[in-house]
């Protein structure tokens, strides 16, 4: 035997190494409404399987663990199980040696302590509280419910306007989702079990891109009824295009000098042409939406005036305060709040900051909107202050790549200190704290630390603070409407309590979301509107959708959109991503499962026809 | 037209025939065990598998529609083997105890084990089990089930009522009542439509035929019988009997043989309902201004299960006279007992029904008003009685018929029609007529009435100058949607009636069970030619109503007829829908 010697893979441990990834892809694809205690006793089994035998809590009590798991799943344990249960998982979790069996224990102890009405339900009566509303994964994760392999396979058999239409029966913005949407539905697709989500988004906006001008289908009659819409963003929009539909006479009134909300005062042209913007928002306006621009409600008009000419009102107005750091220097001149910033580019006025050093606080979405804006404007240096990792930021994966591919700066791991500004009263430059990663906090994130090192200077003609946004709620609290945590308190109908006849919905409930979010509170709104009213309208589309294929299988990889050239596209703020090639378009449209159909969708309805 | 190769045969059919049909229509049977037509194609059960040229996996038969070219082989070795073992797997978690099952020999899955030649499993045994209240009309055996969720499509899609669902995930997925709630709790009706679609036995009506049994044996008890109209319609079936061998007098027979004291005909009572309901639809008549419309029929416990869950404000709409069952319970116990001139507590009262809702029914606390208890002790399905017949070693095909006692064993055509969707409208019309003219008009002149629609009937008849709009619905989702519609004010009537079975008791949830089959229409044909040749035709022209009415009640809507053959809707408690509470 030699004295060392190098050892390579074993075929055996290659085809573990790929049933690992292959497990990876499986979690990630995770159907929604799953057992809490089924997967947590199935996890327990493959943890156990990792144990070496050498301690007893771990060798011997996970597989006491599991016994007792199945118990609870057969219906042959009590509440005194559970109790067991909590305190063996205890004891593992204090007196095991490593990782393997302390981890495990804790995740049997999360579920017991965090699902335990689950477990209880099972001891007494031997069944699971969870259940599967909407068995399509892409349809249940995404909030406006759209019928999404429907358009898949319209787009797959070149029926693009078809395609429109059937999105438009749960969301009016197919052009802004199709450019800007964050899809969680591709959060679960069931492709991910095989290579990977299909695009959802690329083919929504392959099938807008390809389908022309589609016009919206017709009005019920007039009812004679009013709704007033405060607030002209999506989620008002889209409230106002279905009650459109139903024949109710709909007025909105925004704040601002144009219709979009955050879509136009929010997120740039380079990633939402507002071209594109402007086809969804003609499109609900030809239903004969009215539309008062300009217009505050507080200021202008009251919300009582509202509530004593309209017989519905729909408050939609989003979140667009600015937050402030709370930082010394803060009021210097050429520090702007995020929200500022953007409102102005969206009307138009664009600031120039030629030559500037220009640093952005923050790492969400809209401190990535912020930074690729500013390298627009002729800034000399962007950077992006943070003060946590690259990987816990809150911004899309791609957004941060795409600011990085177009020369910005991380500084992570820095805190905000203190502005310093210069006789002028002009900022002159951020002082941040280098910090140290912490301990894990409930969101999984590690929380920053103060390191041990000195402040350090981050040179600023301009600094961006996009730290979050804050909701414009004192008028509306005074005539009434409830607040909770800076948020109105609106019912998961939208209807507000004690307020007959006012429904609140988006951020301006929820705090900042996303656009598809916003769309889903206002079909909801829309819906029970319609109900306060007295009416049952329906809302449907005469779309038939292509029978699947039998054979969806072959293996292949996801198709992704491609990017303009980073150099040339930060020039200016043409749209950054390119539509699929018709080929790859039919490619990643025949990727789908067609989970409508095949599997549990056949049964308990892949498809809502109407609502 | 689509053309396709299927085991080498040639097969052209029109565009979104299923694979599974298409063969079919060519004499090839691809087995099926899920697979419900037009109600529950979903693949589930992957017995129907077969094989298309150039598709790489399995396809399911049922759910797929042959297309143009394909070349299909529908016992391949790799078909012949997924099917095989698919029953298998079945096997493993279903509890094969089946010489004491109530399906056993009409069981799709033994029916297909037995076809497939399986004598051994290869599987471990893995069956699951559940807590089933043994009490309720209702029996559901987990450790049976097969999963293949007939009974939660029909309940969603037919009835309308979502009592089944889903429940728990992975090897344990089972059925139970949805919401996760218990049977108790639900608002089922009790139609027993899962029951007859129930390829298996996991879904039955409480067996209480050896309570019939024990009641036989006790030289104490008085054993009175009732036969309801649908029962006549279906009982040879699972017996072997030819329809025209099947007569209700042979029924007749083979109770009598198994010791019933005395056998009547629940047509009596169908008759005594007519003039009681009859009477009580022209009062209201009488009094438009003031009363709600449409009246209801009342005689279908599952629609009043239906109603009072689901509806709970309309309940005063329904007729306040009992069902025939319970007018029957109520004199056999009052009128019978002083004619036998025996203490009314020692009749047991028994009920042939076709109707799993008719147990409940006879429970209900309140249906108790000739004072000796119960006043129907106990109900037995179609499907029980033909159990006892076979349990006695009744030879039904050597029975010779035999007259029902006298004198509740008369009935009119009008009353054997209840057993057929639109029979009670009729029936309460022909009485109606006469009623309020004095005279009988041609005995067919509502049928209109009759026949199973998509959604319901409706029909307008005038009766001495006065228009009456009249509608019938059967099945529960149908009578949602009437009901929807006469709350929208879409539609308006006078009189409705309701059966909560597809095509009336004759489809009752209480029937025997056919795989594939929807018998009502059929059965329903066999009531309207017994109502034909009636000489017979009127429920007022019962001889025997007649002269219960003259010796003991008085007239219909008496004093005395109220206290025996009307009821409160309202004075028993029913769960209400979870849409209701919701709101």
């Amino acid at each position: 035997m030699s004295r060392l010697e190098f050892y390579s893979t074993s075929s055996s441990q290659r085809v573990v190494e790929g049933l690992y990834r292959e497990l990876e892809h499986r979690i990630v694809a995770s159907p929604p409404g799953l057992c809490p205690v089924d997967l947590a006793a199935s996890f327990l089994k493959l943890c156990h399987a990792q144990t070496c035998g050498k301690c007893v809590p771990c060798r011997v009590g996970l597989r006491q663990l599991e016994l007792l798991l199945e118990d609870v799943l057969n219906g042959d344990a009590t509440e005194e199980t559970i109790d067991l249960i909590e305190q063996t998982a205890r004891v593992i979790s204090d007196s095991a040696d490593c990782a393997i069996g302390y981890k495990a224990a804790d995740m049997v102890l999360k579920g017991v302590t965090g699902f335990r009405e689950d477990y209880e339900e099972h001891v007494r009566h031997g069944r699971c509280s969870c259940n599967l509303d909407q068995p399509v994964p892409c349809v249940a994760q995404c909030p406006a419910g759209v019928d999404i392999p429907g358009y898949i396979a319209l787009v797959g058999a070149g029926r693009y306007a078809d395609a429109v239409r059937l999105i438009r029966k749960d969301n009016p913005f197919p052009g802004a989702c199709g450019l800007v949407c964050e899809h969680p539905c591709e959060a679960r697709c069931r492709r991910n079990m095989i290579e990977g989500a299909v695009n959802i988004r690329g083919l929504k906006r392959y099938a807008v891109d390809h389908a022309g001008i589609v016009p919206a289908p017709e009005c019920a009659e007039p009812t004679g009824k009013k709704v007033a819409i405060v607030g002209g963003g999506p989620g008002g929009l889209s409230a106002a295009y279905y009650l459109a539909l139903m024949g109710h006479a709909v007025t909105v009134f925004e704040q601002r000098k144009q219709l979009g909300g955050m879509l136009r005062y929010g997120i740039p042209s380079y990633r939402l042409p507002r071209e594109e913007l402007q086809k969804d928002i003609d499109c609900i306006l030809s239903t004969g939406v009215q539309v008062r621009c300009g217009v505050e409600i507080g200021t202008d008009i009251s919300l009582d005036e509202l509530y004593r000419d309209y017989d519905a009102i729909y408050i939609s107005i989003g979140a667009h305060n600015d937050k402030k750091v709370g930082i010394e220097g803060e009021d210097a001149r050429g520090v702007v709040s995020a929200v500022e910033m953007l409102r102005a580019i969206g009307d138009g006025t664009m600031p120039d900051f030629t030559g500037k050093n220009v640093a952005v606080i923050g790492g969400g979405n809209v401190a990535m909107d912020c930074t690729r804006s500013a390298i627009r404007l002729g800034a000399k240096t962007v950077s992006v202050v943070y003060r946590r990792r690259q990987q816990d930021m809150t911004a899309l994966a791609e957004e941060v790549e795409g600011a990085i591919a177009e020369g910005a700066e991380l500084l992570t791991m820095k805190a905000p200190v203190r502005i310093e500004a210069d006789e002028n009263g002009d900022c002159a430059a951020l002082w941040v704290q280098p910090q140290r990663v912490g301990a894990i906090d409930r969101a999984g994130r590690p929380t920053p630390e103060p390191a041990d090192a000195p402040e350090q200077r981050v040179p600023a003609d301009i600094i961006i603070v996009a730290i979050g946004q804050g909701i414009e709620y004192k008028h509306f609290e005074a005539s009434g409407v409830p607040v909770h945590r800076g948020a109105f308190a609106a019912l998961s109908s939208g209807g507000i309590e004690n307020k007959k006849g006012v429904f609140a919905g988006g951020d301006c409930v929820t705090g900042p979301a996303t656009v598809i979010k916003a769309i889903a509170a206002g079909k909801v709104a829309a819906a029970n509107i319609d109900e306060y009213l007295g009416f049952e309208h329906i809302i449907d589309v005469d779309v038939e959708i292509p029978a699947p294929d039998l054979d969806k299988r072959p293996s292949c990889g996801r198709s992704e959109l491609a990017m303009e050239k980073s150099f040339e596209r930060k020039e200016n703020f043409n749209c950054i991503e390119c539509g699929f090639t018709d080929e790859e378009a039919k490619q990643e449209a025949s990727r789908c499962l067609r989970c409508d159909h095949f599997g549990y969708g056949i049964f308990k309805g892949g498809r809502n026809k109407q609502w | 037209m689509v053309n396709a190769i299927i085991d080498n045969i040639r097969v052209s059919v029109p565009e979104n025939t299923s694979i599974l049909q298409a063969a079919r229509s060519v004499g090839i049977a691809i087995p099926s065990l899920c697979y419900l037509k037009g109600v529950n194609e979903i693949g589930a059960c992957r017995v129907c598998l077969v094989e298309v040229e150039g598709v790489e996996k399995l396809v399911a038969s049922c759910n797929n529609p042959l297309r143009e070219g394909m070349v299909i082989h529908t016992n391949s070795p790799r078909v012949r083997r997924s099917r095989r073992t698919n029953v298998e797997l079945l096997l493993s978690q279903h509890n094969c105890d089946c010489p004491y099952c109530v399906r056993s020999g009409n069981c799709e899955l033994q029916r297909l084990a037995n076809d497939l030649g399986l004598s051994h499993l290869n599987y471990h045994k893995d069956l699951p089990h559940a807590n089933w209240n043994q009490n309720f009309p209702l029996v559901r055996d987990a450790s049976k089930c097969i999963k293949c969720m007939r009974c939660v499509q029909v309940c969603d899609k037919i009835q309308n009522l979502k009592v089944w669902d889903v429940s728990n995930t992975g090897s344990r997925t089972t059925v139970n009542v949805s919401g996760n709630r218990t049977i108790e709790q639900a608002d089922c009706s009790l139609c027993g439509q899962c029951i007859t679609h129930c390829p298996v036995g996991a879904l039955r009506e409480r067996d209480d035929s050896q309570r019939a049994f024990a009641a036989l044996a006790d030289p104490d008890k008085i054993t009175v019988v009732q036969i309801a109209p649908a029962v006549r319609a279906a009982w040879g079936e699972s017996l072997g009997l030819p329809r025209e061998q099947a007569t209700v007098k042979r029924l007749v027979a083979a109770l009598r043989r198994m010791g019933f004291d005395y056998i009547f005909d629940t047509n009596f009572s169908a008759d005594l309902t007519i003039m009681e309901e009859g009477s009580e639809f022209i009062e209201k008549l009488k009094n438009r201004e003031n009363e709600k419309f449409p009246m209801f029929t009342s005689c279908c416990p599952g629609w009043v299960r239906f109603l009072k869950s689901q509806y709970p404000d309309m309940v005063p709409q329904l007729s306040s006279a009992k069902s025939p069952q319970q007018m029957f319970g109520a004199v056999a116990k009052s009128y019978y007992a002083e004619l036998l001139g025996v203490d009314p507590k020692r009749i047991y009262s028994v009920s042939v029904m076709p109707c799993v809702a008719k147990k409940h029914e006879c429970d209900i606390p309140v249906m108790n008003d000739a004072g000796a208890g119960q006043d129907v002790d106990l109900v037995l399905t179609t499907r029980e009685i033909d159990r006892m017949i076979r349990a006695e070693h009744i030879d039904a095909n050597a029975l010779k018929e035999e007259e029902f006692d006298a004198p509740l064993g008369t009935g009119t055509g009008a009353a054997v029609i209840f057993g057929a969707t639109g029979g009670v409208m009729e029936a309460a019309l022909r009485s109606a007529y006469y009623l309020v003219t004095g005279q009988n008009p041609a005995p067919d002149a509502f049928k209109e009435v009759r026949g199973v629609p998509e959604g319901w009937k409706e029909a307008k008849f005038d009766i001495a100058g006065a228009t009456v709009r009249v509608a019938v619905a059967s099945g529960l989702g149908n009578t949602r949607r009437l009901i929807e519609a006469i709350r929208a004010g879409k539609v308006e009537y006078e009189f409705v009636e309701i059966m909560a079975c597809p095509g009336g008791c004759a489809g009752g949830g209480g029937q025997p069970i056919h795989e594939g089959c929807e018998l009502a229409a059929t059965r329903g044909e066999v009531l309207y030619g017994l109502d034909e040749v009636n000489n017979l035709r009127f429920s007022h022209e019962n001889p025997s109503v007649q002269k219960l009415y003259a010796d003991y009640l008085g007239a219909p809507l008496s004093h005395r007829a109220h206290e025996l053959l009307h009821t409160d809707h309202e004075a028993w408690e029913m769960p209400l829908s979870p849409m209701i509470k919701k709101a």
